[in-house]
This record gives C-alpha cells, structure tokens and sequence, in this order.
C-alpha cells in the first residue's frame, strides 16, 4: 500500500476498514457498477418507449408511446385484468382493456391523417406546449406544477366530453374544438377564480396541442392517475369559489 | 463585498463575486415565491401581466441559477487552500464570470418581458425552452457550456499544478458528471416520455446524485477549516459519502421513470435504490456532529480553545446536517414507493419535499459557504455569530419547516380529495383546491414565505456588517 502522498497512512498498519484508499476504491467501483447498470437499463428503456408507427397500429402491436396517427381513433382508459389497472384503449376494447384498434374516431372532422400528417400536428403541438410554458402551471405526466390540472389524461376527462360541462361551455360541439376554443380564449371561459392566461394561441397551435394531448391520453403511464375519470363525484363540475 | 480585501488568492476573490450574484438571485427567488404564494390565495393578482406560470419559472431557474453561482464560488474560494496555489487562469475565470452574469440577465429579462412565444424552433432558441427547471433557451444553454468548460479547464489545471488533495478529487470527478448531465438537457422531442427520461437525467441526477455529493465535498473542507477536523477521517467519510451517495442516487433515478410511459421494471428499481438514498444523508448528519464533537472534546481535554474559528458556518454546517437528512431524507422517503407515488405524483407533496430538500441540503450549506468568504474576506481569526446571524438562521429555517408543513397538509388533502377519492380529473382538482385545508394551508404557506424573507434580510444586513461587529473586528 505505497502513495506518493499518503505517507502517514502507508506507514501505518491499519484496518481496511479505515483505510482512505479502500474507500476510494469502493466508490469509484460503486458509481461505475451503478452507472453502467443505469446505461444498460436507458438502451432497453430507449427501445420500449421509442414512439409507435402505424405499422404498429395495423398490426395490432400495443407500443408504450403510440403513433401519432392514434388521433384518428377512439381512446378509452380501461382496466386491463392482466395488470390490474386502467391502461389506455385504443380502438375499442376486447372485453379484458386491451386495445382492438378498429374502432376509429373524427378528429377536426377527418380520421385518415397520414403518418405524415399526424407527426406534424403532434410537432406543432409539442412546441407549443414548451414554447407556452404548460408545465409552470399544470403537470405533464405528473411533472410541472401544482397550479392547475394534470393534463396526463385530460383527452379522457368526461367534463370535455359530451355533455361534459366543459364542452357545453365552450358552445361546441365536439370535445376537440371545445378543447381548441378554450386554448385559443381561456379568459372567456373561466373554469375557477383561478383562470388560465392568455398565451396567444392561434388555432392551428391549438389544433396541434389538442392532438398532442389526445396523443398524451395513449402513453401507458402504468396506471397513472389511478381510477382517472372513473368517479362520478369527480367529473361533477366543481362550482368556482 | 469590493473593498479592503484580505484574500490571500485572486481565485478566493472571484469566488466572492459568484456568492454577491448567488445572494442577489436568492433574493430574487424569494420574492418571486412570494409572488407566486399570493397568486394561489388571490389568482387575479397580476394576472395577464405576470402569470404565475412566469413567476414560478422564474421562483425555481433563480434557486437553481443562484445554487450553481455558490457551487462555482465555493470551488473557486477552496481551490488555492487545497491546491496550495493560485487558480491558473484566473483572468479567464474572472471574463467568464462576467460573460455569465450577463446571460442569466438577458435570460431572466426575457422570462420575464417576453415570456412566451410561437410554436416553433425560434422560441425554444431565443425565448424558453419550457421545461421545469431548465426553461433556459438553447442559446443560452450553449452559453453555460462553454462558461462551464472554462471553469472546469481552470480547476483541472490548477488541481493537476498543485497539491491533489482527496476533497480536490471528489470535486473535479463531480463536476465532469455535473457539467456533462446538463447535455441531456439540451434536446427538443415530439416523444413527451422520452422528452422526460432525459430531463430527469438532468434534474434527479443534479440534486439527487452530483450535487449530494458537492454538499460532502464543501462539508468535509468546511470541517477542516472550521473545527480543524483531521484531513485523513474527514475524506475517508467523504469517499463513503460518494459510494453510499451514488451507489444509491443514481439507481434511484428510476423513482422518476413510475409514471412518464417509462417499463414497470422502474417500480422495483426505483423503489429499492431511492429508498437506500436517506442512508448516506444519515451517514453526513453524524459525520458532521461527531467531528464537531470529538474536535471540541479534544481540544477541551488539553486544555485548548475549543470554539469553532466561524460559529455562524458552523451553525449552518450543523442545519444542513439535520435539514438534508429531513427534507432531502424523510420527505423524500414518504412518497417514494410507487405504491404511495402513483398518488402522491403531481401534487403539493412534492413541492414540500423540494422546499425542505432545496433548502436543507443546499442552501444551509452554501450559506455557511458565504460566511467563511466573509471570514476569509476580513482576515478574520475567529468569526462570532451576530444577532443578525442568530435570527436569520431562525427564521429562514421556522420559515421554510413552516412552509414544508403546510405544503404537506395541502399535498395529503391533495392526494386523498383529488387523487384517491375522486381520479385526478379537472374537477377533481379544483374541488381539492376549493377545500377549507388546501386554502389554510396556502395562507400559512404564504405567512411562512414572509417570515423566510425577512430572515433572509438578516442574513443580508448579517453578511454586510458582520465583520463591523466590534467582537469580530481583526
């Protein structure tokens, strides 16, 4: 045990229990047995959560991040009995909350969008929910702020649904342009004393991020929020204060 | 903090400009937080003129900005006392020093002007980027990189010219892993999931791993400086610190892959490793007492002088024993299991643990940073709490313990109202915000957030005139 600059400690006969250069030993192989453990888990990880084409889709492949093409289906939240909690649903149900990928939906009017098509929208929305800052208020899967709804699954919240209160107050007629008018004009439409800003969305922004959100409500979060939608006390419109 | 200095190196001088900036920023987070608290119990209050979504930004980008400026100082005040020598490229650290200033000015002026802009490219590079914590705009993250590599070319030559010392070492391995993670920040996707795995490499693998670890490195040089801890025990706790610190911390990232479409092996990884991650931070509590103790106790037996040379460092140095295995430890631990998490994610219960971790492992520490600048500054033999000392440390502490009770109370009723009994929808939410416990519990937030400022007003008059203190006059 020679250093060139722990004379005292080579000198001495001590345990290795006190031993300076044993412990530098053990962190060093700690943080790169943790670190390549950890780079290990990110490529398997890379591979599953790497976004779904619609390939997937016709081939009836559940991806944990699904193509952006699901905008032109129906998304339910269901429990699936394999894994014990509520999974996204896309295209209808087989019965056990797993997805058929049949059932379609309109989105603005049209459930054909190209791949190329679908990607674009979801782009545009993605940029404009950073380029809005969405997560200083609300959380993103979970992630953001406390100040405002999560938005995990807010394309399966009943209030925008039909005859959801949040639908009706927007005077229209579909979920996604009742979703698209209040981006566009939150001020008109106060859901509590606490009142979304105006963020100068333009409605194509506001198309995108209504995709982007639908396309949110498909990620399989494990579960997560738990029982999201499923309780009728929930979806009752809270009176604001 | 300009005139008649008594540093010995350039490098210590330097390191004092970086903590004026860390204390212009820290109280610029507060006031700030201040606004944001207002804004929960009166939301009309500057709406549409400055939301909250641009008061909260800039609340938490000025504690981590006013966090990263003390690391810096400190690094750049201890590096001639360990090496032995003065800092090679002083002159380029002190350019640099200026170069970034600057930046975080354009940065925050523009947070706060402009705020938001279209959905495109363009925002992202010269607006926000729009992602907690790291809204910085990619100009400006380019910007910090180079001003980071500079920095960290300056400590490596001056470390690899001078004496290497085992604190050095801890400190150069962490600042590459530090000043590397914030590359995974820099990157735009249309994949939210794999938008947030990256994002959490930067932020789980800052406060949770690198910057723990900077925390042991500051506390085992302040053990020496302070209470004349043994060179030899103070880095063999530290090289424990670093394997029981990383050998849980960076596992325990996977605590923040529940949730975000990430696989459900991340329940059994993240909930084994994070929940090993309040060891060491009880490890660093004893750490810092039995050597405050076995010192004193040594000197006391011969006879000796058994103060410590800087008592309100040491004040600070013992808070962030206690506050680090508190907030960053125990409220870190409470929702850390998926079981208890998959209700707890998203709610005020997270903002209770990142107010009493922020502040129990970082800022208690920096702050005892701050006056052994001031020490060292003023030629200070011994330095002697204040008045000003004692009630700042009061304050700030009851304050921010004050805030941290009252966001857990806001963030159970959250989690029972919102999550549990009604599924986490809009309504949901507001019908928890709307209850009688979350509005208390905002008012006391609020009332604990004034009670934190006028404490940091005392630490301000503190650091200005402590050294005018007749007690500690040289």
């Amino acid at each position: 045990m020679k250093t060139k600059k722990g004379g005292q400690m080579s000198r001495k006969k001590v345990s290795v229990w006190s031993d300076n250069r044993f412990w530098q030993r053990s962190a060093t192989w700690v943080t790169g047995f943790a670190s390549i453990l950890l780079i290990w888990l990110t490529f398997d990880t890379m591979g599953q959560i790497t976004m779904g084409n619609q390939k997937d889709i016709d081939n009836h492949i559940a991806k944990k991040v699904p193509s952006a093409t699901v905008i032109n289906y129906k998304v339910e939240y269901n429990m699936n009995q394999f894994r014990g909690h509520e999974v996204p649903v896309i295209g209808g149900d087989d019965g056990k909350g797993n997805s058929l990928f049949k059932v379609k939906e309109k989105f603005f009017g049209r459930d054909d969008y190209s791949q190329k098509e679908a990607d674009a929208l979801l782009h545009l929305g993605k940029l404009a929910s950073q380029a809005k800052n969405c997560m200083d208020c609300h959380t993103l899967l979970g992630n953001g702020a406390y100040y405002a709804p999560d938005l995990t699954k807010a394309w399966l919240d009943p209030a925008w649904g039909k005859d959801g209160p949040l639908q009706s107050m927007t005077g229209k007629n579909t979920k996604e342009e009742a979703m698209a008018e209040f981006l566009q004009n939150p001020g008109k439409y106060p859901t509590h004393a606490r009142m979304m800003p105006n963020l100068g969305i333009t409605p194509k922004e506001a198309k995108g991020l209504v995709a982007f959100l639908k396309h949110m409500a498909t990620i399989d979060t494990n579960g997560f929020p738990r029982g999201f939608g499923k309780i009728k006390e929930g979806v009752v419109y809270a009176k604001s204060k | 903090m300009q005139s008649q200095s008594n540093f010995k190196y350039e490098s210590q001088k330097l390191g004092s400009w970086y903590f004026t900036v860390a204390v212009i920023l820290f109280g610029a987070q507060l006031l700030l937080g201040l606004v944001s608290a207002i804004q929960f119990i009166y939301p009309s209050f500057l709406y549409d003129i400055l939301d909250f979504s641009i008061t909260r930004m800039v609340h938490i980008n000025a504690l981590v900005v006013w966090m990263v400026y003390a690391m810096i100082g400190s690094v750049y005040y201890l590096l001639p006392d360990e090496t032995g020598i003065e800092t090679v490229g002083i002159g380029i650290g002190k350019l640099l020093f200026w170069v970034l200033t600057l930046a975080v000015t354009i940065v925050v002026l523009v947070y706060i002007f402009i705020q938001v802009g279209p959905a495109n490219q363009t925002t992202i590079w010269l607006i926000t980027e729009g992602r907690e914590y790291i809204e910085a705009p990619r100009w400006a993250d380019i910007g910090i990189v180079v001003v980071v590599l500079g920095f960290l070319a300056n400590t490596f030559l001056t470390a690899m010219k001078g004496r290497r010392t085992g604190i050095m070492t801890v400190i150069l391995s962490d600042m590459i892993a530090l000043a590397g993670l914030y590359l995974a920040g820099m990157y735009f996707t249309d994949n939210i999931s794999m938008d947030q795995y990256w994002w959490w490499w930067v932020i789980h693998l800052w406060v949770e791993a690198t910057w723990e670890v900077m925390v042991g490195a500051l506390a085992a040089y302040a053990l020496i400086k302070i209470v004349d801890a043994k060179r030899e025990i103070v880095e063999m706790w530290l090289w424990i610190e670093v394997a029981m610190l990383f050998g849980s911390g960076i596992l325990g990232l996977g605590h923040h892959y529940f949730w975000i479409g990430t696989p459900e092996y991340w329940w059994e990884i993240g909930a084994l490793f994070s929940a090993l991650e309040p060891l060491p931070l009880v490890g660093m509590f004893v750490h810092v007492l039995y050597d405050w103790g076995k010192e004193k106790g040594l000197k006391e037996h011969t006879g000796a002088d058994a103060t410590s040379n800087n008592t309100p460092a040491l004040m600070w140095l013992v808070s962030n024993g206690f506050g680090n295995f508190l907030g960053a430890g125990v409220w870190g631990f409470f929702h850390t299991l998926p079981q208890v998490n998959i209700y707890t994610h998203g709610t005020q219960f997270t903002a209770a643990h990142g107010h009493l971790a922020f502040f129990g492992a970082y800022a208690t520490i920096l702050i005892g940073m701050f006056y052994m600048a001031i020490q060292g500054k003023y030629g200070i033999k011994k330095l002697r709490a204040t008045f000003d000392s004692k009630m700042a440390i009061f304050l700030i502490t009851f304050g921010v313990l004050g805030m941290t009770v009252a966001l857990t109370i806001a963030g159970y009723e959250q989690v029972l109202i919102a999550r549990a009994q009604l599924g986490g929808t809009w309504d949901a939410f507001f019908v928890a915000q709307n209850q009688l416990w979350m509005s208390q519990a905002m008012d006391w937030r609020l009332i604990m957030g004034v009670v934190t400022t006028v404490g940091f007003f005392y630490l301000v008059k503190d650091l200005l005139t402590i050294s005018k203190n007749p007690q500690n006059v040289k």
